[in-house]
């Protein structure tokens, strides 16, 4: 009996079938792709995009160069230059970050004090030149204002767990 | 009829052949169409990685473990931070034990959807790629919602995890646990009884227990052979020693038992899933011991100590006392070890990296010897490899 049946159903194509029946039934599913440059995914607060540097409300910028992101970069990606400027405060004057050198574990965000040096939500940032690729202080105060307050957003979402 | 010399043909596979899984170049020489030596050519993909290891603080060489086996990255920085543990004499409070049981787990089920899917892909199935994706997509999702990246996670630290699981992610793995089954039932559907499949893969590259002992096979690899080895049960740690699981055993240790394999231990990790977020404990997530974990950033704000002790982990990071420990844990592609040597300092003396791939790799002209061309994409594809890890 077993090998009629088994014969039977060899004979019949049968497992071809409900194979090709089943991915038919998913044709009909909906649709789970995006339609990415205008539909995107969810992001979680504690998305590594993009890094930013961040300024306090009243302008100032946080940064205050104590290297400790330079220390525990594990690319050595950061490269940071200090020196106390006119008014007596210690403040960086170069802050490279080499994004071709990055692998954006988020080391330095944990490592700052001061949360100046954080890694953002935006995660498109590609160029067409590596050189575009070096970011300097001036790109990086830049991205933090732009980015500001999703930043802020997602600093105080995942405070509780920091 | 005058006899003639037939010269063997060499044939290059690889490494830029999309059933190469990487980088690989296998050098075939090939009596027709029959396969007399397969000689793969390793280390395109050559690092450095232990080297690196050796001058980087314990802190600075946990990301170079989620770029080894990229398909499963979890589970490649727990063997380094088990190790390191061992040798810092602590304790990993019970939650931080359960989180990274179910992150294992959640890799070991990424790990077996792709090469599931791949494997059916070089054989000659497409679909099950596009939903193994999808779920991938998914699994992905967990890990960036308690990481902050898809796949190079750094999110175990010695003495824990990082941080908390955020309010919801357990439910919403839940869910997942209760609709992935559907999927692999589907996926088993299309391929489990289909004669194309199985023309592919049964009796291919068949492995006898023996083989597969004297080759140094593990995992999946070696439990198809029928040796009911995990290391999970055989030398738990962690938390595996509570969690009820069993152990998937195929018979003839071909490609096609090696696939039912990964099947059923997808099935056996959605129950360790489900059994950890039932019992998931309250409590730290990290060891309190400052000198090795950082203190929480609202403490390190307000205290000159915990500010020292801030300071001191992220430029010197934690000094490990000299000794020396091979810690092995069950990757989903199968033992996977680290043999670390401190000499007391911040930094590894050593830190030997044990990849299961490799010696699977290494059985490759073992296991395609007398087979035909194409089974090697099919051999291939059922050892699981990923270059990352055997080229370190």
């Amino acid at each position: 009996m077993g090998m009629i049946h088994r014969g039977l159903r060899s004979l019949l194509l049968s497992e071809l079938l409900t194979g090709m029946s089943l991915t038919l039934r998913y044709f009909f599913r909906p649709k789970v792709t995006l339609n990415y440059p205008y539909e995107k995914g969810p992001l979680s607060p504690r998305f590594r995009g993009e890094h930013a540097l961040r300024r306090y409300p009243n302008g100032e910028e946080r940064c205050i160069a104590c290297k400790l992101c330079e220390a525990i970069c594990p690319a050595q990606a950061i490269t940071i230059e200090a020196e106390p400027r006119a008014d007596g405060s210690r403040r960086t004057t170069r802050y490279d970050i080499d994004m071709t050198k990055c692998i954006y574990c988020g080391f330095c965000e944990e490592a700052c004090p001061v949360d100046a040096i954080v890694e953002g939500p935006n995660f498109e940032f590609a160029t067409e030149t590596r050189e575009e690729l070096y970011y300097n202080k001036e790109k990086l105060l830049a991205n933090g204002d732009r980015w500001e307050a999703e930043i802020a957003q997602n600093l105080t979402a995942d405070a509780p767990y920091r | 009829m005058a006899e003639r010399l037939i010269k063997s043909m060499t044939l290059n596979f690889g490494p830029q052949h999309p059933a190469a899984h990487g980088v690989l170049r296998l050098v075939l020489e090939m009596d027709g169409e029959v396969i007399e030596r397969a000689d793969p050519h390793i280390g395109m993909l050559h690092r450095g990685t232990e080297k690196l290891i050796e001058y980087k603080t314990y802190l600075q060489a946990l990301p170079y473990f989620d770029r080894l086996d990229y398909t499963a990255p979890l589970n490649q920085e727990h063997p380094f931070l088990l190790a390191v543990e061992k040798l810092l004499g602590i304790e990993v409070p019970p939650r931080a034990q359960y989180i990274r049981v179910l992150y294992c787990e959640i890799g070991r089920i990424l790990n077996h959807l792709l090469n599931i899917a791949t494997y059916a892909l070089d054989i000659g199935a497409m679909t099950p790629l596009l939903w193994a994706f999808e779920e991938r997509e998914k699994l992905m999702e967990f890990y960036e919602r308690v990481s902050g990246a898809r796949m190079h996670t750094a999110y175990f630290r010695a003495g824990g995890v990082h941080q908390d699981l955020p309010a919801g992610l357990l439910e919403d793995i839940a869910r997942f646990c209760e609709t992935l089954p559907q999927l692999i039932d589907d996926v088993e559907t299309l391929l489990t009884d289909n004669r194309i499949f199985r023309q592919r893969s049964v009796d291919i590259g068949a492995v006898s227990l023996e083989d597969a002992l004297d080759w140094g096979f593990s995992g999946p690899m070696l439990r198809a052979s029928g040796a009911p080895w995990d290391l999970r049960k055989a030398q738990p740690y962690e938390c595996y020693e509570d969690l009820e699981f069993d152990i998937p055993v195929g018979k003839n240790g071909d490609c096609f038992d090696r696939y039912l394999v990964r099947i059923e231990e997808m099935r056996q990790s959605i129950r360790i899933m489900r059994q950890c977020i039932e019992r998931m404990p309250d409590g730290p997530v990290m060891t309190q011991d400052h000198k090795v974990t950082p203190p929480r950033r609202a403490e390190m704000k307000r205290s000159m100590e915990a500010l020292i002790h801030h300071f001191k982990l992220y430029t010197e990071g934690f000094h490990v006392p000299a000794g020396e420990t091979y810690t092995a844990v069950e990757t989903p592609k199968g033992e996977f070890a680290v043999y670390l040597v401190a000499d007391g300092t911040n930094k590894p003396y050593r830190c030997k990296i044990r990849p299961p791939a490799f010696a699977h790799l290494s059985a490759m002209d073992f296991m395609c010897r007398g087979h035909m061309l194409a089974d090697s994409v099919a051999i291939l594809g059922s050892l699981d490899i990923v270059f990352g890890e055997v080229d370190r």
